[in-house]
């Protein structure tokens, strides 16, 4: 408690030494300097609604994967998982709108089975991990193949395409806006908000740190160390679904290219954001920001055409080095007396 | 008892006599050996295939293929020795995975004496391959520009959307800008979006808050072109006149054109069905009283809503 207090006391008196949980804002920041001066159209409203739609759906799937990797595990299956899932909600909407009509139901129904494939695509990952004593690392990794195989299956190596009907009734979700903000992007605000509370505010956030830090030590403490894990990958696959489905009514299709590396990019937006790699502590405020930085390069890279489209790559992963490396780097931390 | 080993050795006999009976048909067989199909495109190539084998050997009956696919280039290779020793081929048919890995294993089966038909893909040393059988990517791309040539005037401007960057896209590009050059229209900048539907749309997106004077948009290719639709229709610019130009030939595309869509008012096509080309190409070296060996380079043919009936394949899956 005095701990705390003595934390908070030193941030108010010399905020700068918080440069560490500033690094990603201030990522974010210069990126939008960059983006501005290059070209003021950045700044244009529907530029700026398009980046924060976009970012969405990483950013859902990166609220879940902080969990996961916040209590020490890696879920490499998320793109696929997104890939299948879209499929088998597709295949599922043009089978029942013979029944259902193109109404709401039909899109209730695919959203329904979304979250039910979601939660148990999540749940079979966490199974194998805790009971199966696999390395989170091979499950997942072999999960992405199967989940990807099985969407190519589904579409017969082509594209799974929404049936144009149902479309009409399902494209506001992705299209439509709510007080000056794309539906996605509520999503998205209201999935951060439930998973800031989630870690920071009750025990099971607590339990995830403890796991990621020492699995033995939160064992011997009596947690539950196996449901709780189990629990992150559950979450995973929730946040995957839900980005699924607000995914779908974008251009009502799904195909074996849907999602390919969103895992690398949803893992990579948990760690540009703060949160350890190996565990132990973890930030959904800096994950959000992470795939706000993620969605801001790939975007500022199509608003300049002063360097080469063969070398968008290097720019990307020099961004993403330094923005980690403001945070981990020492910052004259040196200075500060360790007790 | 007797009865029953009388039965077996029937049976028995009988089955050597048939199988016998098959070898002693010497039928014509071809292997067809191409990669998995991974995306759309292949996937209609790997349907037309499997309906040009059922068509031959109908027509045939002393004509047997063997398709094969495989995952990647040292499957291929070993795929192709398979064809060789197991199934004793007369003739491959061959759409190799990248040019340098397959070339030696493709002329091992050369020595075999088979008849070599390479699709679409060269190998890296020339005169292996009895028969060449390709599409036209510099084609695609300049058919292209010329159609913009008849929409567009001086001064008007267009955006590219690119593939991925390999080969097939620079000969689109470079054949595509060199026959836009000197018609006096500007295209105000060019980007990839990899032949994928997400790109396109996220691509466009950008062009379009970037630029506020589009005239029309050369996507390159089909799921790009889904893309930037869904972006140009997001952002209500998809009228005064704007069109959009794909490439390739996906069903879906040439059944909106057949419907007299305006936004996307041709394709150019990228035949998925230049292996059952190939096939039946090869088929008609052992079949036709005139010579097949050479090089065909297949038309980039302009789909418009007169002809495109006859590209139209509702059942295959691209």
């Amino acid at each position: 408690m005095s701990d705390s207090a003595h934390d908070r006391g030193v941030q108010m008196k010399l905020p700068r030494f918080d440069i560490k949980t500033m690094g990603p804002a201030i990522a974010l920041i210069l990126l939008c300097i960059i983006g501005y001066a290059l070209n003021p159209a950045f700044a244009s409203e529907g530029n700026i609604t398009n980046l924060l739609t976009r970012s969405a759906f990483i950013g859902i799937i990166a609220v879940g994967a902080t969990f996961v990797i916040t209590s020490g595990g890696i879920d490499l299956s998320v793109g696929s998982m997104a890939a299948v899932i879209a499929g088998v909600m597709i295949i599922i909407m043009n089978n029942v709108v013979d029944t259902f009509g193109a109404g709401v139901t039909t899109v209730l129904i695919g959203c329904g089975c979304s979250v039910i494939l979601g939660l148990g695509a999540g749940w079979a990952n966490g199974f194998l991990t805790t009971k199966g004593k696999i390395e989170a690392f091979i499950v997942t990794l072999g999960t992405m193949g199967i989940y990807r195989s099985l969407v190519t299956y589904f579409a017969d190596g082509g594209t799974l395409s929404l049936d144009f009907s149902i479309r009409g009734t399902y494209r506001p979700v992705y299209y439509d806006s709510f007080f000056g903000l794309p539906i996605p992007v509520w999503v998205f605000i209201v999935v951060a908000i439930v998973g800031w509370i989630l870690l920071n505010r009750t025990a099971f956030g607590r339990y995830c740190m403890a796991i990621g830090s020492n699995e033995a030590v939160a064992r011997y403490s009596a947690i539950n160390v196996d449901r709780i894990k189990t629990w992150t990958y559950v979450i995973q696959g929730l946040c995957v679904s839900l980005a699924t489905i607000i995914y779908v009514p974008r251009l009502g299709s799904a195909s074996s290219s849907t999602g390919v590396l969103w895992e690398l990019e949803a893992i990579a937006a948990v760690i540009i954001g703060g949160t350890v790699l190996k565990g132990g502590y973890g930030r959904i405020g800096g994950t959000i920001l992470g795939a706000l930085i993620l969605t801001t390069i790939g975007n500022i890279l199509n608003f300049t055409d002063l360097i080469s489209n063969y070398l968008n790559g290097t720019m990307q992963g020099l961004i993403i080095i330094v923005a980690v490396w403001l945070q981990r780097g020492d910052w004259g931390r040196a200075r500060r007396a360790k007790t | 008892m007797h009865l029953m080993k009388t039965l077996a050795a029937l049976t028995i006999g009988g089955v050597l006599s048939l199988s016998a009976t098959a070898f002693a048909e010497d039928k014509i067989k071809i292997g067809v050996s191409y990669p998995t199909p991974t995306h759309a495109w292949a996937a209609g190539m790997n349907w037309h295939a499997e309906n040009a084998a059922k068509r031959l050997e109908a027509l045939y009956p002393d004509i047997d293929i063997i398709l094969v696919n495989s995952p990647d280039p040292s499957a291929q290779a070993s795929a192709l020795e398979d064809l060789v020793s197991v199934n004793q081929i007369d003739a491959l048919v061959v759409l190799p995975f990248e040019s340098e890995p397959l070339t030696d294993p493709v002329l091992n089966v050369k020595k075999s004496g088979a008849f070599i038909t390479v699709v679409d893909r060269g190998l890296s040393q020339p005169g292996i391959e009895d028969l060449y059988v390709a599409g036209n990517n510099p084609e695609l791309g300049r058919v292209s520009a010329a159609y913009m040539k008849t929409r567009l005037k001086d001064g008007d401007n267009i955006v590219v959307l690119r593939g991925i960057p390999t080969v097939i896209d620079t000969e689109r590009f470079d054949a595509f800008m060199a026959e836009l050059e000197g018609s006096g229209i500007n295209v105000l900048d060019h980007k990839h979006a990899n032949w994928n539907r997400d790109d396109g749309f996220e691509v466009m997106q950008d062009f379009l808050s970037r630029f506020p004077d589009i005239d029309a948009v050369w996507a390159q290719d089909d799921d790009i072109a889904i893309g930037v639709v869904a972006a140009l229709k997001q952002a209500g610019r998809d009228g005064d006149g704007m069109f959009v130009i794909g490439g390739a030939g996906m069903k879906e595309t040439i059944k909106s054109i057949m419907d007299g869509d305006t936004l996307i008012p041709i394709d150019v096509l990228y035949p998925p069905a230049m292996l059952a080309t190939a096939m039946d190409l090869t088929v008609a070296n052992f079949k036709s009283n005139g010579p097949v060996a050479g090089r065909y380079i297949l038309g980039a043919t302009v789909i418009t809503p007169e002809n495109a009936e006859q590209f139209y394949f509702p059942d295959s899956p691209f």
